[in-house]
């Protein structure tokens, strides 16, 4: 079920297009990536979301009804660049910023005390905010951003200044999050973390969407037919066998040998098993999936050139 | 609650809790009081030392003729030359030396006082006054007329203008210009201070949201202009907390410093009744009498106009222009704060607020001596520096029309300013680490987001 939508979306600054016809579709309950290099739109995107800025035409749908100023409090929003009043004392900052998200004192109270006992830094409560780390402060950020449980999340770098501990439990939370019923937005430029959390993705390069679909569909669409074998050659035999085959690696690895080889038509796994297995002893034999990663590079400077 | 008072309750209390504040609402009263007090001291300072002034006098006319009063002394010395005085000057314990030169009565430079101090204004009149009246009193003696003395006993007054402004139903109403003056030029450089110290809290609070980068997070709550209204007004709390603070505090202080150090100078004002103002009319002449006839007047008439000054209105009218002066300017600080990334490149923009601020005071200087000039009239309308020149010229009094129509045009003018710094901020706060121009804030201003 479709929680959220943007349809036809254009932006212009003084001097550039920032988005270019933009549509996307989120499902409740799904964590969704929006990728793109810098300054490819994306944060546009966001602010137009969380009505910082207004689009020039499209339209955004929310909970089936055109987005309204009230649906702010309904989501909640974590930006790149952020930051919290330095003077302010911690526990005093979180209220005000949870009371501007519409909530009472006392409901903002009794949830702080939730989250900060869950996330261990009750005794950071008194302390002023210029006296925390910075990965201390981002937990604190992360908690105001969630506490009025809001339908949609928008994370932009959750992750930046994180130690690896912090990032995996923050990954937990918002894994939680969802779980409970909550909605995603996830924007970064951790294509592995991507891979692990995303459920759909866009891909917006120059103001346009470059890629977009369920991200098990666009690794499967991506693979080039290629596959990654290992094994030993005890008898030391000239391999003539493989010129039949598109070799594109070769290398050795703790006494292994490792080769990726791309099937031509007509050939199957199958048929490079049936020539090897007598010569060789195989150790695995896998098919290649690209990740994120590749497929990031690969479609930006596709679209690039 | 409205969350624009959320705003406003966090930019009034994070600032009213710190310490500065503190410190500024205790040091502000006691300089005023200082300054209040500080002259009323070092006068009885000076009276306190006892002065004793030679004089030789070659015209041999006026012996034993300068009066006496309770700190200032005169020693006649006879068949002393000046010129030895003179030489030996330091070794002697006088304050001074007067030397009347023979040729006094037809030159008027023929006087000298000699002193290795400035000697003060005060003795100087003290003494030509009793110099002038003794050669008007010898060159009348020359005409011969019975009975000179009495004659001018009953001759002798004393003239002090007393200004009373007619009230356009033709009512009477005492006014001194002189406490006109100082309440005006006092509220006039007040809200002066005001605009300028508070307006650059303002700045500095829009610059400190910037650099924390808290802005996006808050904006994705509230409305920019939301939040930039919270801190103007949170902020204009403040100033007036910390005005009402001051009146308040200034007013305890030198009400306990009169009564603990100046215990006289209270009496002094409680034994002017119209009796003793009477009895000592017809007196005889005294000279060495501290209060004479005239400066009781001048007292009394003093005290009869600051109560003429009807502070309600001043009151009132000091809190209008400072909010309506702060909400003009007080914007405009905030679009300066949104479109710079520190504190160090604001000064190019400060420019344009700061002439209009520092045109007023200028012309407030104007306005305090002719207070219903064509200059004061003028700028007093134009909303810029309104709430400076009017708050001058109010305790002088000030037709109502004129002030109407300088508080709607204020008011048209700072709703107009919110809304042309609203649009350069929201699009401000959100530009980092770019070098802004004033071309680049024109296409802001243009701009629709």
């Amino acid at each position: 079920m479709e929680l959220f939508s943007v349809h036809n979306v254009n932006k212009t600054f003084i001097n550039y297009q920032a988005l270019t016809n933009i549509s996307l579709s989120v499902n409740k309950g799904s964590i969704f990536g929006l990728l793109g290099p810098n300054g490819a739109g994306k944060t546009t995107l966001i602010r137009i979301i969380n009505q910082i800025t207004a689009p020039d035409s499209g339209e955004i749908i929310f909970n089936g009804e055109k987005l309204k100023a009230n649906d702010i409090y309904k989501i909640g929003y974590l930006p790149e660049e952020r930051g919290l009043y330095k003077k302010m004392k911690v526990g005093e900052q979180a209220i005000y910023l949870a009371r501007l998200k519409g909530l009472s004192k006392n409901d903002a109270l009794k949830k702080l005390k939730y989250w900060f006992e869950k996330f261990e830094i009750q005794p950071w409560w008194d302390k002023k905010v210029e006296e925390l780390s910075k990965g201390m402060q981002q937990k604190i950020q992360f908690i105001v951003t969630i506490l009025h449980e809001p339908q949609l999340l928008i994370f932009d770098e959750p992750f930046s200044g994180f130690d690896p501990i912090n990032t995996k439990l923050l990954k937990q939370e918002i894994l939680n999050l969802r779980d409970k019923g909550a909605t995603v937005i996830f924007s970064t430029h951790n294509m592995s973390s991507v891979e692990e959390l995303c459920d759909d993705i866009t891909l917006i390069n120059k103001s346009k969407t470059i890629l977009q679909g369920n991200i098990n569909e666009i690794r499967n669409k991506y693979k080039a037919n290629t596959y990654e074998l290992e094994y030993t050659n005890p008898d030391n035999q000239n391999l003539n066998i493989l010129e039949n085959f598109e070799v594109l690696e070769k290398s050795q690895k703790n006494g292994y040998e490792l080769i990726k080889i791309k099937l031509k038509n007509g050939q199957t796994p199958n048929t490079v098993l049936n020539k090897l297995l007598p010569h060789v002893d195989i150790k695995s034999f896998n098919e290649v999936i690209p990740n994120m990663n590749e497929i990031f590079i690969k479609v930006v400077e596709e679209t690039n050139d | 609650m409205n969350k624009i008072s959320i705003i406003i309750l966090r930019e009034y209390l994070t600032r009213v809790k710190k310490k500065t504040f503190l410190i500024m609402s205790i040091v502000g009263p006691l300089l005023f009081a200082a300054l209040m007090i500080a002259p009323a001291w070092l006068a009885q300072m000076e009276d306190k030392e006892e002065k004793l002034i030679a004089v030789i006098d070659s015209s041999k006319l006026f012996y034993n003729t300068i009066p006496e009063t309770k700190y200032l002394k005169f020693e006649y010395l006879q068949n002393t030359p000046i010129s030895k005085i003179k030489q030996n000057f330091s070794k002697t314990n006088y304050y001074a030396v007067l030397y009347i030169s023979h040729i006094v009565t037809y030159k008027p430079n023929a006087v000298q006082l000699f002193s290795d101090k400035q000697p003060s204004l005060a003795i100087k009149m003290h003494i030509s006054n009793a110099l002038e009246k003794e050669i008007e009193r010898l060159k009348l003696k020359t005409y011969n007329i019975e009975n000179l003395d009495n004659i001018l006993q009953s001759i002798k007054t004393n003239i002090s203008i007393q200004s009373i402004k007619l009230a356009e139903d033709g009512t009477e109403k005492k006014s001194s210009v002189e406490i006109a003056m100082i309440v005006g030029y006092l509220s006039g450089f007040l809200i002066y201070l005001f605009i300028f110290l508070f307006g650059a809290q303002v700045m500095r609070g829009v610059i400190e949201e910037k650099t924390n980068r808290i802005i996006e997070v808050v904006i994705s709550s509230v409305k920019p202009f939301q939040l930039m209204m919270g801190k103007i007004v949170g902020i204009a709390m403040v100033g007036l907390t910390q005005f009402l603070l001051w009146i308040i505090l200034t007013a305890g202080i030198v009400t306990v410093v009169k009564t603990a150090f100046f215990p006289e100078l209270s009496m002094k004002t409680e034994q002017i009744t119209p009796e003793t103002v009477l009895s000592s009319g017809g007196s005889t002449l005294q000279p060495s009498q501290p209060v004479n006839d005239a400066e009781i007047d001048q007292v009394k008439e003093i005290f009869s106009s600051v109560k003429s000054i009807n502070f309600g209105v001043l009151f009132a009218s000091f809190i209008f222009f400072f909010l309506g002066g702060f909400l003009l300017y007080g914007s405009l600080f905030a679009a300066v704060g949104a479109a710079v990334d520190s504190e160090t490149d604001t000064q190019q923009f400060m420019l344009p607020i700061t002439i209009p601020l520092i045109l007023a005071i200028i012309v407030m200087m104007n306005a305090i001596q002719n207070p219903e000039g064509p200059i004061a009239f003028w700028f007093s309308i134009i909303p810029f520096t309104s709430p400076i020149v009017m708050m001058v010229r109010i305790p002088f009094g000030v037709p109502y029309w004129e002030v109407s129509l300088s508080v709607i045009l204020l008011v048209i003018t700072f709703i107009f300013t919110t809304w042309l710094a609203s649009k350069i901020y929201r699009t401000g706060i959100l530009m980092y680490g770019k070098k802004t121009s004033y071309k680049e804030i024109w296409k802001w201003l243009r701009y629709n987001n």
